[in-house]
């Protein structure tokens, strides 16, 4: 597609999502932290609750306390949805709500299902009768709860689902030699930017369709998730791509997608590289093989640091009026959070093409014919 | 007396490490556009995606700096 009518969509995404970031403008001073990019939790009543008892704003545990998961998804004020928390212990699986691992006043409850369960340092641990935490049965504790994390992550898959399915239905129905219709005439042009800009020139024609549906997953799921990490209120603000675990399996992912459909000219050229001196074949062979993790790590690390910068500095600049201590404060900071929030949404695209792109690279690269040329070797091999 | 931490000051650094990476892709990019107008859209793009990996690097380095200070 022309890049006037990708600039325009942008342009039209864009407007919508500044309106959506200016509401940031009603954060006042008895409002809880107006929770910009990253997550809202019980923690802002908490820091209401703790500003009275101690007059002290704590600025990086408010900021760590919006970045990190949470066992319940703060709604407004007083509200929270307390998710389920699931775990498995040698007693078998217990299921029950979060809400009982706090008390009123917000802090760590001990509840007792088959074990004291306490939460220390946001994990749940097994205590005894004193308190103390029982290292032992701690460690045969799996915790598979519903944290807001995963919440978040079944909301995107579902909005995924609904918008790529029912563009795909419509594919279905009218073919693909008539002009698109509706949801249609706004993932097509997306869609093709994915298959002629990314997969086409890393992958080549021929194999480019074997990948695309993985291509283009990532690429949406890490846009929507993005996207949604970046609305401040239910049913976004959970910050899902800015968590090591998410990037982590996206990036496991492409590991196995790219070792598995790896040929042998890629494994020689990592083990045994053609065209060199035997001395340099076996220096090359270390490092080579340290590549072949460093760069899904590379992915990972590069998508995690993005998105969370990007929400530590508009949950910083929101912070500052809790730091000033007016609501004055908020004419400087409130601007300035939503001229970081556009960044943010450029970011936002920009990381998942990025992530995208890099993947069919590496797809690319390891689908790669051999070309016999290619190595000043005399000897035919 | 000095107060913060020394990854502080290594976030400072990859800070100064991602200004001096970008402002030379944004020269390079200008130039570029400069000497041949017409080719503008496709040197903008080049210009972000180098941009977006040069941050990453910077960003490895913040990590690093967060993983040092908690």
């Amino acid at each position: 597609m022309t890049f006037r009518s990708i600039k325009s969509l942008l342009v039209k995404t864009f407007s919508v999502f500044s309106l959506l970031l200016a509401t940031q403008a009603f954060a006042g001073e008895n409002h809880a932290p107006a929770p910009a990019g990253a997550g809202t939790e019980a923690t802002p009543a908490a820091e209401a609750h703790g500003a009275k008892k101690e007059g002290d704003f704590n600025v990086t545990e408010t900021i760590l306390e919006h970045i990190k998961d949470d066992h319940s998804w703060h709604l407004w004020g007083h509200t929270s949805i307390h998710l389920p928390v699931i775990l498995k212990t040698s007693k078998g699986f217990e299921v029950f709500s979060s809400g009982k691992l706090v008390d009123e006043h917000h802090e760590p409850a001990v509840y007792k299902g088959n074990f004291e369960y306490k939460l220390i340092e946001g994990k749940t641990k097994i205590v005894d009768a004193n308190g103390n935490v029982d290292v032992e049965a701690s460690k045969q504790l799996w915790d598979f709860s519903i944290t807001k994390n995963v919440a978040s992550l079944f909301v995107s898959v579902f909005i995924l689902l609904v918008v790529l399915l029912s563009a795909a239905a419509g594919y279905k129905k009218t073919g693909v030699k008539s002009a698109p219709k509706g949801l249609q005439s706004f993932m097509e042009p997306i869609i093709l930017f994915v298959r002629d800009e990314v997969a086409i020139p890393n992958i080549g024609t021929k194999k480019a369709g074997k990948y695309m549906p993985f291509l283009l997953t990532i690429f949406f799921l890490i846009l929507i998730n993005n996207f949604l990490g970046l609305i401040p209120f239910f049913p976004g603000g959970a910050n899902v791509s800015g968590n090591i675990a998410f990037t982590m399996t996206l990036a496991v992912f492409v590991f196995i997608v790219v070792n598995v459909s790896a040929n042998k000219s890629y494994w020689e050229h990592i083990f045994w590289m053609p065209g060199m001196h035997w001395s340099m074949k076996l220096f090359l062979a270390p490092i080579e093989l340290i590549g072949v993790f460093t760069k899904p790590i590379s992915l990972m690390i590069r998508l995690f640091a993005n998105i969370t910068a990007g929400h530590i500095l508009v949950l910083s600049l929101i912070c500052l009026i809790f730091i000033f201590k007016t609501v004055f404060a908020s004419a400087i900071a409130v601007p300035f959070a939503v001229f970081i929030g556009l960044i943010e949404l450029l970011v936002a695209f920009l990381q998942a093409f990025i992530f995208t792109m890099l993947a069919a690279m590496y797809i690319g690269m390891a689908t790669e014919e051999h070309h016999h040329d290619a190595h000043g070797e005399a000897a035919h091999h | 007396m000095v107060v913060g931490s020394v990854a502080a000051i290594g976030a400072g650094l990859a800070a100064i490490g991602a200004g001096i990476g970008i402002g030379q892709i944004g020269k390079g990019a200008v130039e570029g556009i400069a000497r041949q107008p017409e080719a503008a859209n496709e040197i903008r793009s080049n210009m972000i995606v180098a941009a977006a990996f040069v941050e990453a690097v910077a960003l490895f380095a913040v990590v690093v700096a967060l993983l040092g200070n908690g």
